[in-house]
């Protein structure tokens, strides 16, 4: 299994976490799918709103969702320690999450890793490795911040790379000449529009 | 070979504009009023007769799912569930449904909520579709401004709310009861069953948790009717399916494709064929990590269906294929799943928790040959000992990739243990 930990000795003291107004209407809007008294239902979305707000989660960035979802908390401290996606110590600007399961292995997520390893310095990018991201027929593919960078080589990893630090925002998606998830050289279906 | 008149998904590839206005040119929320006329029970006997079953893995009959929620609401409000949460390994079809066709899903949603008497249903996307979920968003948006959601939704009289609720990076979530929980606020680790979700769901009210892909293709069965859907296929396997291939081929890709479709012509038609050609092929997991591995052998003649994949002991599952050709490192390439599932189990039964990690080491050993012969055979033990013994499928996920390496690939785990044990006798 694995648990969400940071060490304390890199993980900065915060004093004080409050949402920006915006994101309180926004914590309110979320609460609001979920029936009266079943409010902690929202604690994810919360979490992850806390988390764009502060670039990771502190201690009393949780405390200030259990707070305002009436959760003890401890049950929020369970959910940001369960869930991969929440960073419990800061990170660079662009978090590179690179894919390794055996659908992105066999076509050659190794050679992106060392690529974003060369390229990690904690403040510009961060790397992690992750599992399957759901988007196996565009492998190799790294989530960098919320958009999955497809079809990667690396060659074309390092171009991407380079691209962030220039401050560009590369197109994301397949890195090769394709449409999506269809095949290479055009789709063989749905051409008889 | 699937013509493309009998395509559900005609954006799979996001070619045309998703949003309401080409979602509707291209035939959804076509009268959709006319399919709730048919009825709640009318609807899920035409489901029933379409033979579809469901298209998250397991394969279950999806109108008899349907059919087990209570018939009349009493004092618990019913839900409908899906889940979105792919994350199997191999598969990203509902990624496509979900950025590309939102709108035949959330009209599916309707259809599907309306048919099991609930007026609100929750949509669960794994964390990491951030844009696809916000397409979504949007989406359900239109649909209420144009009068197809919300209060007497399509003009049936009949109120359905819909919401989108994301994840935030746990395979485990993609279990139904660990989804569940997930969606009521806590860590996603799945519940005994029973009570099944139909009596006892989320809150403890009856729900009904369906795939994307399932809840999707209900709109377009339930307009060209059942006939139509259970025409194509072969029995009991019946309709059209997403499939995705990943791995050593020349053009991988999603195709949609009817069931049934023979493995080497699925690959050669639309993925543009095992790369180094068809004899260069070593091995594909049919249907997403958690089935066995089909050897070449099996894989020449074998028909891409839930019963001829399980007659070869394997399964369609998502129907996610992981092509593997002959310069893979098989054993390495299990073993990267095992380590998957050491990461994704949720620890809530010894087991597994346990037996993923100690699994996963013995695999990694097996990898270099740095093992003795007989512990081939304790390793398919201690699968036979996770398999079966948990809360959830995730132990079983986790037993049968090694088990299929092990039925099929053993004279290859031998030779490497042997290869190893003679170099340190030479040194």
């Amino acid at each position: 299994m694995a648990m969400i930990t940071a060490d304390p000795k890199d993980v900065p003291h915060v004093g004080q976490f409050v949402f920006t107004p915006e994101n309180l209407a926004k914590v309110r809007e979320l609460m609001s799918h979920y029936p009266a008294g079943r409010q902690a239902s929202a604690v994810i979305a919360v979490l992850d709103l806390a988390q764009r707000q502060q670039g990771w989660l502190p201690r009393v960035a949780m405390d200030e969702v259990a707070k305002l979802l009436d959760m003890a908390p401890i049950r929020v401290y369970e959910i940001a320690t369960f869930y991969t996606m929440f960073q419990l110590k800061p990170r660079g600007k662009y978090l590179l999450q690179v894919c390794t399961t055996t659908p992105c292995w066999l076509r050659g997520s190794e050679a992106v890793m060392k690529a974003c390893q060369h390229a990690a310095d904690g403040e510009t990018f961060s790397v992690q490795e992750v599992e399957c991201l759901g988007g196996c027929v565009n492998a190799p593919v790294v989530q960098i911040n919320d958009d999955f960078y497809e079809d990667l080589d690396e060659t074309s990893m390092a171009k991407v790379l380079d691209a962030f630090r220039r401050g560009e925002t590369p197109k994301p998606g397949p890195q090769v000449d394709r449409q999506t998830s269809a095949p290479i050289g055009g789709a063989t279906t749905l051409r008889s529009e | 070979m699937l013509g493309d008149k009998d395509r559900i998904f005609t954006n799979l590839y996001g070619a045309h504009d998703w949003h309401l206005a080409g979602a509707r040119a291209r035939g959804a929320w076509d009268n959709t009023k006319a399919i709730l006329d048919k009825g709640h029970d009318g609807i899920i006997d035409e489901m029933k007769k379409s033979g579809l079953r469901g298209r998250g893995g397991a394969g279950f009959p999806t109108g008899l799912k349907w059919s087990f929620m209570p018939k009349e609401v009493k004092d618990r409000p019913h839900y409908l569930i899906v889940n979105a949460d792919e994350s199997e390994p191999g598969t990203c079809k509902d990624r496509d449904i979900l950025r590309h066709d939102p709108h035949l899903f959330i009209e599916g949603c309707l259809v599907a909520g309306f048919a099991m008497r609930a007026n609100a249903g929750y949509i669960y996307v794994r964390g990491e579709f951030y844009n696809e979920a916000q397409n979504l968003i949007v989406a359900i948006r239109e649909a209420y401004e144009a009068g197809l959601l919300g209060k007497n939704a399509c003009g049936s009289g009949w109120d359905f709310d819909l919401y989108v609720h994301r994840g935030a990076g746990a395979y485990i979530c993609g279990e139904e009861t660990a989804l569940l929980e997930s969606l009521e606020g806590k860590k996603g680790m799945p519940r005994l069953k029973p009570p099944f979700p139909a009596g006892s769901g989320l809150y403890g009210c009856p729900s009904t948790v369906n795939n994307v892909e399932s809840i999707a293709v209900a709109p377009t069965i339930l307009r060209r009717g059942a006939a139509w859907f259970a025409g194509i296929g072969r029995p009991n396997n019946t309709g059209t399916k997403l499939f995705c291939i990943s791995g050593h081929v020349n053009k991988p890709c999603n195709v949609e494709e009817e069931m049934g479709i023979p493995l080497r012509e699925l690959i050669d038609r639309h993925a543009g064929g095992v790369r180094g050609g068809w004899d260069n092929l070593l091995a594909v997991i049919p249907g997403g990590a958690s089935v066995p591995l089909l050897p070449k052998s099996i894989c020449d003649t074998v028909l891409m269906d839930f019963d001829s994949l399980r007659d070869q002991r394997s399964g369609l599952g998502t129907a996610a294929v992981i092509v593997m050709d002959k310069s893979t490192d098989v054993v390495k390439a299990i073993a990267r799943l095992s380590y998957f599932y050491k990461h994704e189990s949720c620890g809530q039964c010894t087991p597994c928790r346990e037996g993923t990690g100690w699994m996963w080491r013995v695999m990694e050993r097996m990898v270099t040959g740095n093992a003795r012969l007989e512990e081939i055979d304790a390793l398919e033990e201690v699968t036979k000992q996770v398999e079966g013994h948990t809360i959830c499928a995730l132990g079983d996920a986790a037993a049968w990739p090694i088990q299929g390496l092990i039925r099929h690939f053993r004279p290859e785990m031998e030779r490497r243990i042997r290869a190893r044990t003679e170099k340190l006798a030479a040194e």
